[in-house]
């Protein structure tokens, strides 16, 4: 990125870390893009109701190339997908996704062959949003939460540390279905396995 | 099967205008579920395919006047069955005969279909020799808004059915999405591309035989497979 990324680790570099991230958090402007039924309610998100202007966030950016937030709302279809990356690859770094809504995240209902199952698929993502579709509160929230994600975000050499404790984590991590189940799914889950 | 009450307008054919209409066969349960239970609450039920028989004279209200018409402006041969079945007239016409009858349905002073709100594509795999069905509903805007719809079939072998775009303008889009989701290839059509699918999409996703597709989800403690693997929709 810039000279900030050259500084070596230390008291300098956290210190330019936690005013970078105060001052890109503050201002974030999100591209205006919608796929579908949680579009509408990200457009109730920029309604005073309940004033995504607090966060100065209420200038949905016309063109991915002054937005710096990708909303994905609604499911990608495969139609579709090439056209999400392009708007991610034109939007300038630094960037970040909120997948919203359930199918965006995983496909959702729409396990079939012309739904992209979870927009990971084709652009990473910062903050998964369940919901069918998420309340406005609950985007509201995913915004409050990647908030905390940028101000904690590292530069330089503490981002290529992140990084690879990240990958790490992600590495050792046991996967879903061998997770212990959160609760008894009876016979059904014999005839399912 | 118990007698199941059923309101007039939902029988597969009117009492008196049709004679009985043709099983083509049976459906099971809500989903044809077969290995595993089908916990729809459908699973005893059993519901005979039905398709209406060829219509016979009154056909009731205007559709006689209409097929008075269709008579005296298509020539004979050209309209193989007249089906009248919930409140609705078709006319079944061979594939060869299309271009000429839809021509007619539009030109002729009695009949003045103008517009042709749809074309439907239908799969029918079971149906020998014409699986796919292409229906066109027509609509007058000079006799009192009538309508009808005009069927033609095609075998899954050669599915190819003549455009009507030359006759009717605004088909071109619906014949490229019946093209896009049946397969269907409509010879005359001025650029008969893919409309809803990616360009380079293989196959025709509404056919019957198209795979649903779907990957397992995976939750905590199992692993479901997707929808096709569970259910059949037949």
């Amino acid at each position: 990125m810039g000279i900030e990324e050259k500084l070596p680790a230390g008291f300098l570099l956290t210190t330019v870390e936690q005013v970078a991230g105060y001052m890109r958090k503050s201002s974030i402007w999100p591209a205006t893009f919608g796929l579908a039924c949680c579009a509408i309610e990200m457009m109730a998100v920029g309604t005073p109701d309940y004033d995504i202007a607090r966060f100065g966030m209420e200038r949905f950016s016309a063109t991915p190339r002054q937005a710096d937030l990708m909303i994905v709302a609604g499911r990608v279809s495969q139609k579709m997908a090439p056209v999400v990356r392009q708007v991610y690859d034109q939007m300038p770094e630094p960037k970040w996704v909120i997948s919203m809504g359930v199918c965006a995240s995983s496909g959702g209902m729409f396990n079939n062959y012309a739904i992209v199952q979870g927009v990971d698929h084709i652009i990473p993502v910062d903050v998964y949003l369940p919901g069918c579709p998420p309340r406005p509160q609950m985007l509201l929230n995913a915004i409050l939460t990647l908030h905390d994600q940028i101000q904690h975000s590292k530069l330089g050499v503490n981002r290529v540390a992140a990084a690879r404790a990240a990958e790490a984590a992600a590495l050792a991590a046991t996967p879903t279905h061998l997770m212990a189940p959160t609760h008894d799914h009876g016979e059904r889950r014999s005839l399912l396995a | 099967m118990t007698e199941t009450p059923q309101s007039p307008e939902n029988l597969p054919a009117g009492p008196g205008a049709t004679p009985e209409p043709v099983q083509r066969g049976e459906r099971t349960g809500m989903f044809g579920a077969r290995d595993t239970g089908d916990t729809s609450g459908y699973g005893g039920l059993r519901t005979p395919i039905l398709f209406p028989a060829a219509a016979v004279r009154p056909y009731g209200g205007d559709f006689d006047v209409i097929a008075d018409a269709v008579e005296a402006a298509i020539p004979d041969g050209h309209v193989e069955r007249i089906v009248v079945d919930r409140g609705e007239l078709t006319f079944v016409v061979a594939r060869e005969n299309l271009a000429a009858v839809a021509r007619a349905l539009r030109d002729d002073p009695a009949l003045r279909f103008e517009l042709c709100l749809s074309v439907s594509g239908v799969h029918f795999p079971a149906d020998a020799g014409k699986e796919l069905h292409v229906v066109y509903h027509l609509m007058s805007l000079t006799n009192d808004g009538r309508r009808i719809r005009v069927e033609v079939t095609a075998p899954d072998a050669d599915p190819h059915i003549p455009s009507v775009v030359d006759t009717y303008p605004a088909a071109d889009w619906h014949e490229r999405e019946t093209w896009d989701m049946f397969g269907v290839i409509f010879d005359g059509h001025p650029a008969l591309t893919r409309i809803l699918m990616p360009d380079d999409w293989p196959g025709h996703p509404q056919r019957k035989d198209y795979p649903l597709g779907g990957i397992p989800v995976e939750y905590k403690g199992g692993t479901v497979p997707p929808p096709d693997q569970r259910r059949s929709y037949n």
